[in-house]
């Protein structure tokens, strides 16, 4: 499942389960459709939710970064858990996504 | 002591992305009969579940009429899991194993890699036409786990 809220030009996607085949093709669509609509400049993907994530998952989140890229938008992850964070780890993916601790998004938002 | 029983199982399910996670709760519960670390758990879900995706998106190119079977097989030693799909079969697996490479541009390239990362061996028979059976294997230790990967 995926939730989204629209604050300004920011975008907060919340994924929840597994960021499986499924999960990734309704978090792409879900995403994709409201880029096309509204000036996003931040797109910000909460995983506090996510158990389990696979090359689908990631194959997605990469996705999502080359449409901002190309919108000239930034995109952020946050709220990762451990068992999520080998797998982005290995991957390389946080290298050019950078991911933040829930309490760090938190604390940027209130700032 | 840990008491060890050879363990088999066999499902066969259609090429739905849905049956993915399904792959991943029978593998979970036949691992849960050994004493796997949560680690080795959820590294052979993420293999199991890479090749569970290849067979729907490349091997029956996301058509669901597609049959996909999986074993898996618990002995002392190892634990066997065998994911066959009758689709278009690999061409060059080679190729289709190196890191990056993908046929799909909003897919990363990493299904192979991390089959070959999280387990101890993976072998892939493919012919064009017929289909691709992936083996994926993790040997056990004396006390039911993971033998620790080879660095």
């Amino acid at each position: 499942m995926v939730t989204v809220k629209v604050k300004s030009d920011s975008l907060i996607v919340k994924i929840f389960g597994e960021l499986d085949l499924v999960v990734a093709k309704e978090f792409r669509e879900t995403v994709d459709k409201l880029l096309m609509d509204r000036p996003v400049r931040n797109l910000i993907i909460d995983l506090s939710q996510v158990e389990f994530i696979d090359s689908s998952g990631l194959g997605a989140l990469l996705g999502r970064y080359k449409i901002m890229q190309q919108k000239g938008g930034k995109i952020s992850i946050f709220g990762i858990k451990p068992s999520v964070y080998r797998i982005l780890d290995l991957s390389g993916i946080m290298k050019i996504i950078p991911v933040f601790k829930a309490e760090e998004m938190k604390e940027t938002k209130e700032a | 002591m840990v008491n060890y029983k050879k363990n088999f199982v066999k499902l066969e399910f259609s090429s739905l992305p849905e049956n993915v996670a399904l792959a991943r709760v029978l593998i979970a519960s036949l691992m849960a009969q050994v004493d796997f670390t949560l680690n080795d758990l959820e590294e052979i879900k993420v293999a199991v579940s890479e090749a569970v995706s290849n067979a729907i998106i490349h091997g029956y190119q996301n058509r669901n009429s597609g049959i996909v079977v999986i074993e898996a097989k618990l002995n002392k030693e190892i634990l066997e899991i065998i994911i066959e799909d009758n689709g278009v079969g690999i061409e060059n697996i080679e190729q289709a194993m190196t890191p990056t490479f993908s046929t799909d541009p909003d897919r990363m390239g990493l299904g192979f890699v991390f089959m070959k990362s999280f387990m101890d061996n993976v072998e892939v028979i493919s012919e064009v036409g017929q289909g691709t059976k992936v083996i994926l294997q993790k040997k056990l230790v004396d006390n039911g786990s993971c033998a620790l990967m080879a660095t």
